[in-house]
């Protein structure tokens, strides 16, 4: 093979990685566009009632600027995703359903212009009692969604088909080990602010922008628009982040440029303020989690019961997937006969929660997790040993009675934390201030489901192009996203390494809906093991569509370059690839058993903390990750995944919150929404582990979510070993540290 | 008013007003739009530029406090085609995702670097060292480990030249 062809697991510095720390690389707000205009953004202020008027200050010189309202949007005003109830804008006499609601659009020359007329506009609403708690919700005084306040709910059983015999399990049991979990709000803070633009020309909508998934922003933009699949195209810009925060929300942009572009006749840019990114869009929901754990005297599992409640907000948008997930991954990556979980996502007042890496499984691992460890010291064993004597393992089956055939990494990963760990830290100390701590340690160990749940793949039907070039090069076309996880650089690896071509050979071309086909989001995990099997097939399919065509035209033998150099003066030659699912993932979506997902990545984590005893702070001391992730490709770049999902669940654990207050975003600033910085941060240690998945590209699955699922446990749990007090709330600081200081265990 | 400043060794006269901010000033009028917005608050450091010497945010720096002053923005650090080494390890490392806070990184960094913070440590200080002067800038993707390590990688190969 051509030596300068990138071998599969090894780090090929990224393609875009130049571009990137030599401040070329455009994001949408460094793209010029001739004219264009800047867009604000109108807002409720109120949190639930009817809009009566839209007033604009008398005062104020409006000639310089445009106004829109729902009035001025030509097609339906939704946000088309899984249900059409989202407005793009609140029309006059429709309820307004939370305080960020977007109810009017400004534009303007200027963005300091743009932003000062937003202000001369009030909306007149007719307030209503809003509901904020999960129980108000449940209660549904208020009726927001349908009669019951209830976007979508979940039963998943195992092992029983009435409750009695759940019952009867629990009677059984010599111990039940019970406990409430709630997991916080928590913002993705992308550091590039949601940003998009849009310009018409000859009858057509060209949106670009800041984005996960661009067929998602066609498909809401077709309905609102009310145009054909020609009449408007996406296109995404380089993008500064989006951990799930830039899945469904930059339809609502997309909608607003589309709007004030159409009125403004010129281009319209929207470039979001912080405060109002953190105010407006989409958190990881707020979740509480019920779990029962019978076990017998042997300690092993009898029967778990589960139930979980989640926050999804004023409007539907992804709550009901979230949830399954977070329904699906509720009972752990334990054995286990017979199997309750109950789940329910609510409506309220608050901003809609969203996709956020991990999506809804973090939540549900938090409470698993703390009852393992509650387990492990009601009976007094070894916390990583109760795990690995209870793990699920090749030939069990899931909650939902998927049997579980290849790549589980289960004795792997906890063998390697076992490799690592090393002595606990001496409880009692004092830290680098000088101050006195307490230090603890905890494990964990977890599991997540890689790409769509259950026939997801399948309805998607997901495709992706490997063209060569007129110009004898290669180009891979999809749909999939690179935000920042190194998706081009692991296709430009994949696709070169399947044709045997050097890198800088391959090229991965923007994703625009006019020039790439719907390959699915960028989310799930799935890209690089769903859409990267893909460019894998479609190489090696066009490598033998050259050899053939070298075959029939005196060219047989000859190295590919040379063949392909001679095919491309004929045009272009392209290979499209389908995806097929593997053999045997069957899936009931009525029952909610069999497949949940084609196969899931596993993971053992540990941590040691201290906490302050003067400040009541948590540091992180050591984080150990252990994740079996198939195959790395581009073992930097997986790294650099975990480590990035590590440390925004460790941030999770102990300072990262969302405080709402009267539905509104209390705390919507970078100053008091913290994230970890440099300081706060740990070394991280990251050991990957390699089982793989044989129908991923090399043995590939997915890596983008699970690191964030089990830090927050582990967390607690050593938090729970310094102190001797259980943390069944996150996030884990420095007040809700004090309030358990009669507690403590003794020193 | 009219502000002369050196940007990236070159002379710019603008005329603006005083209270505009640096960050506006550059990626607005002088069209460098390496440097970044990520809050506009002082709290990410995405905007990081070298004034005189010091790292500051952009975004909290009026440019009428700017006259006469030398201004140094990701796109100074490159010597042409070279890359400073910093940026050559952090591609090199994989410190760079996303992307969008690494112009005010590479800019930190290097002033860290170029002024010879980090050398004469050994690993665990020299860590902490790095850490403790790039707290001022925030990194959603990475987890920080591999731009730490990229640091450290430029720091010991521009102290051995
Ligand atoms: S934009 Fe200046 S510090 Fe964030
Ligand atoms: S690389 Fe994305 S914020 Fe740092």
């Amino acid at each position: 093979m051509d030596p300068a062809v990138p071998a599969i697991g090894s780090s090929l510095p990224r393609v875009d990685g130049v571009a990137k720390v030599t401040g070329r690389a455009r994001y949408l707000d460094d793209l010029d566009a001739a004219g264009a205009w800047h867009g604000a953004t109108v807002r409720s202020k109120t949190a639930f009632g009817v809009l009566e008027a839209i007033d604009l200050d008398p005062a104020f010189d409006w000639s310089q600027v445009v106004v829109a309202t729902a009035a001025d949007i030509p097609g339906a005003n939704v946000i088309a995703l899984i249900e059409d109830d989202q407005p793009a804008l609140v029309k006059i006499g429709q309820r307004v359903m939370h305080v960020d609601e977007a109810i009017a659009l400004v534009a303007a020359p200027t963005r300091a212009l743009a932003f000062e007329a937003a202000k001369h506009i009030t909306p007149r609403v007719r307030a209503m009692t809003p509901v904020y708690s999960l129980e108000d919700a449940l209660a549904c005084k208020q009726p927001l969604y349908k009669d019951t306040n209830v976007f979508k709910q979940f039963l998943i059983r195992k092992g029983h088909e009435a409750d009695a015999e759940l019952d009867a399990a629990f009677a059984r049991a010599a111990q039940v080990i019970e406990g409430t979990y709630d997991t916080s709000p928590q913002e993705q803070m992308y550091i590039e602010p949601q940003a998009m633009m849009a310009e018409w020309r000859d009858g057509r909508c060209f949106i670009v922008g800041s984005m996960q998934c661009p067929y998602y922003v066609h498909k809401a933009m077709k309905a609102l628009l009310g145009c054909g699949p020609d009449g408007v195209v996406i296109t995404q810009s380089v993008t500064g982040g989006g951990f799930g925060g830039k899945e469904e929300y930059p339809s609502m942009l997309a909608a607003h440029v589309a709007v004030l572009a159409a009125k403004a006749k010129r281009a319209v840019k929207i470039v979001y303020d912080r405060d109002e990114d953190i105010a407006a869009t989409t958190k990881r929901h707020p979740c509480r989690t019920h779990h029962r754990l019978a076990v017998d005297a042997a300690g092993e599992i009898l029967a778990v019961d589960i139930d979980v409640v989640m926050d999804g907000g004023a409007y539907l948008t992804l709550s009901p997937v979230v949830l399954s997930r977070g329904v699906l991954h509720a009972a752990g990556p334990y054995r286990c006969p017979v199997v309750r979980v109950r789940g329910r996502v609510v409506a309220t007042n608050h901003p809609p929660h969203g996709a956020f890496r991990g999506f809804g499984a973090p939540q549900t691992t938090f409470a698993y997790e703390r009852q393992m460890q509650k387990l492990a010291i009601a009976r007094g064993e070894d916390p990583l040993a109760l795990r690995k004597r209870l793990a699920l393992r090749s030939g069990d089956t899931t909650a939902t009675g998927q049997l579980l055939g290849f790549s589980v990494g289960t004795d792997e990963v906890i063998a390697a934390i076992e490799g690592v760990a090393g002595t606990a830290p001496t409880r009692d100390g004092t830290g680098p201030t000088g101050a006195p701590v307490r230090r603890g340690r905890g494990v964990c160990f977890y599991f997540h489901g890689a790409g769509f749940t259950g026939s997801g793949e399948q309805r998607l039907a997901g495709r992706a192009t490997i063209a060569l070039t007129t110009a004898g090069t290669f180009e891979v076309r999809s749909s999939s996203t690179d935000i920042g996880q190194g998706s081009i650089t692991m296709f430009t690896q994949i696709a070169a390494g399947a044709l045997g071509v050097d890198a800088s050979l391959v090229s991965v071309i923007d994703p625009s809906t006019a020039n790439v086909p719907d390959s699915g989001p960028t989310v799930a995990s799935r890209t690089c093991m769903v859409v990267g099997s893909l460019v894998d097939q479609g190489s090696r399919a066009l490598a033998g569509q050259l050899q053939t065509w070298a075959a029939e035209n005196g060219l047989g033998g000859r190295p590919l370059l040379e063949i392909a150099k001679a095919r491309s003066a004929h045009g272009e030659l392209t290979h499209t690839v389908q995806y097929e699912p593997p053999p045997g993932i069957e899936w009931n979506d009525t029952t909610y058993t069999g497949s949940a997902y084609p196969v899931y990545g596993w993971a053992a984590c540990l941590v040691d903390v201290s906490v302050d005893l003067d400040t009541y702070e948590v540091t992180i001391d050591r984080c150990v990750q252990a994740v079996d992730v198939g195959k790395a490709i581009n073992p930097s770049i997986v790294k650099g995944q975990i480590e990035g999902g590590t440390l925004q669940a460790l941030g999770w654990a102990v300072l990262e919150n969302v405080v709402y207050k009267d539905g509104k975003v209390a705390n919507a600033n970078m100053t008091n929404c913290i994230v970890p910085t440099f300081a706060d941060a740990p070394d991280l240690e990251t050991i990957l582990v390699e089982v793989p998945y044989p129908f991923g590209p090399s043995g590939a699955k997915g890596v983008g979510e699970i690191p964030m699922d089990g830090p927050a446990a582990a967390v607690a749990n050593a938090v729970e070993n310094a102190l001797g007090v259980a943390f069944d709330r996150l996030p884990i600081s420095p007040e809700a540290i004090a309030a358990t200081k009669s507690q403590w265990s003794p020193s | 008013m009219k502000v002369t400043l050196t940007v990236n060794g070159a002379m710019h006269a603008v005329e603006v007003s005083p209270w505009k901010r640096l960050l506006d000033v550059l990626r607005e009028d002088l069209r460098l739009t390496g440097t970044k917005e990520g809050c506009g608050e002082g709290e990410c450091g995405a905007c990081t530029v070298m004034l005189d010497g010091e790292a500051v945010n952009s975004c909290l720096v009026a440019v009428g406090q700017c006259d006469a002053r030398t201004v140094t923005t990701v796109e100074g650090l490159a010597r042409g085609d070279v890359l400073h080494a910093v940026q050559k390890a952090l591609v090199a490392c994989g410190g760079a995702q996303c992307g969008i806070c690494t112009p005010g990184i590479a800019v930190c960094a290097a002033h860290v670097i170029d002024r010879g913070l980090v050398i004469g440590r050994d690993e665990p200080s020299a860590r902490a060292q790095v850490r403790e002067l790039l707290a001022g800038n925030i990194c959603r993707c990475t987890g920080y480990q591999l731009i730490v390590d990229a640091v450290i990688a430029a720091a010991r190969e521009v102290g051995e030249r």
